[in-house]
């Protein structure tokens, strides 16, 4: 019963929630660092790292927190884990730190770290808050990395070095939404077709 | 200190290195509120001078307060917390005194907070204009002039988006490109035209 509910939680962060195409959140890391999978990935499990460990933080301390500043406490419980993450990469991964540059400590202006704890670590107990956010950084990380295979295979493989470069990685985003949008769009006429009869659940 | 930087340090903020365009910080206002003219323009101004400020405030706690007492590592941390309280201050301070500016601007300025444009030039001055810890010649007035030069680069960037979603409000379009998609789209043109700037030699 708990594990399911652990699965659930995860899973929806992933793609029902996903912050990158669903909740459009978290933008300016997506495209910055997304010119190579490398960097992809490294913001991606920073990103998600931060998020579990504020996550975590603020659930269990969801009943000390004054409401009426609980922001400045989110952004310095945020704060304190994107600086472990920072001199983590300074020490251990300093080619990875010049790459992504500035946008390891912008991790903490990043609003799907401070929507988390806000829309969920904030209500919810700790062990569910942990699954949000393992799902939630999946999710993105997910997401960077698909964004990262299209440009680095077409910037960096077949040579349209515009695909690397800022254009790319808007032009690339704008038509990832807009399949996603397409998707749902045909889906939704689908279900209109076919009417009420042929669906199961109407039947219950 | 010579006028010659200066002038490389608008241009590149404003044209080169355009915050939103090239740089991909504060994409959010950037896409949020595009849509008509009025609040884009109200939306760069408040930027502009967040970013200002925030560029000069953040010089000062760098400057007097982390490096004299050796807590370099606590950047992060102390420059959202400076940028989170002077937001809060202007916005009670233009409450109190512009009722009439309170209202244009007072939406966006919680939202500026967590924009990163704002801890972005921040951090980006911080790198510039430190070398290993000590500040180079002049490095307080470089770091208002980009504050304010990248502010500029903002409005500029979000005017001329807010003008084409104007135009695409009566424009045919397949359904599933409405709205985000076809903003996006637009933007990476944009950036393609701003890509033209960096053959500029200085």
């Amino acid at each position: 019963m708990k594990l399911n509910n652990f699965w659930l939680e995860f899973k929806k962060g992933i793609i029902v929630e996903n912050p990158t195409f669903a909740l459009v959140l978290g933008l300016c890391p997506t495209l910055a660092v997304s010119n190579t999978v490398q960097n992809a990935l490294g913001m991606g499990i920073a990103a998600t790292f931060v998020l579990l460990g504020s996550n975590m933080i603020i659930s269990a301390l969801r009943r000390f927190l004054p409401p009426a500043i609980r922001i400045p406490c989110y952004i310095v419980i945020i704060a304190a884990f994107v600086t472990m993450v920072e001199l983590f990469m300074k020490a251990y991964l300093p080619a990875l730190d010049k790459a992504l540059g500035i946008f390891v400590p912008l991790i903490v202006v990043n609003c799907i770290v401070l929507g988390r704890a806000e829309a969920f670590a904030n209500k919810n107990k700790v062990i569910d808050s942990i699954a949000d956010a393992l799902g939630i950084g999946a999710g993105f990380t997910l997401a960077l990395i698909i964004i990262a295979t299209i440009r680095e295979s077409l910037g960096a493989g077949l040579g349209v070095l515009m695909m690397i470069m800022a254009p790319g990685a808007l032009l690339t985003l704008g038509f990832l939404i807009g399949a996603v949008n397409w998707y749902r769009i045909i889906k939704k006429k689908r279900a209109l077709e076919l009417g009420c009869a042929s669906c199961a659940k109407c039947k219950e | 200190m010579d006028v010659s930087k200066l002038v490389m340090i608008i241009i590149s903020a404003v044209f080169v290195n355009n915050f939103i365009l090239s740089r991909f910080l504060g994409l959010c206002p950037f896409i949020g509120v595009s849509k008509e003219t009025k609040p884009a323009f109200s939306m760069g101004v408040a930027v502009t001078f967040v970013m200002t400020s925030a560029s000069v405030i953040t010089w000062i706690v760098y400057r007097y307060i982390l490096q004299p007492n050796n807590i370099t590592y606590l950047r992060t941390v102390s420059f959202i917390l400076v940028i989170a309280v002077f937001v809060q201050l202007v916005e009670m301070v233009v409450r109190k005194t512009n009722p009439a500016l309170f209202r244009a601007l007072g939406i966006y300025l919680p939202l500026i907070t967590t924009n990163c444009a704002v801890m972005g030039v921040a951090l980006l001055n911080n790198e510039m204009f430190f070398e290993a810890g000590h500040p180079l010649a002049g490095s307080f007035i470089l770091s208002l002039v980009q504050g304010l030069a990248a502010g500029a680069g903002f409005t500029l960037a979000i005017l001329l988006m807010s003008g084409i979603r104007e135009r695409f409000e009566l424009m045919d379009m397949p359904e599933a490109m409405k709205g985000l998609p076809v903003t996006f789209i637009t933007a990476s043109l944009m950036s393609l035209a701003f890509l033209g700037f960096a053959g500029f030699k200085l």
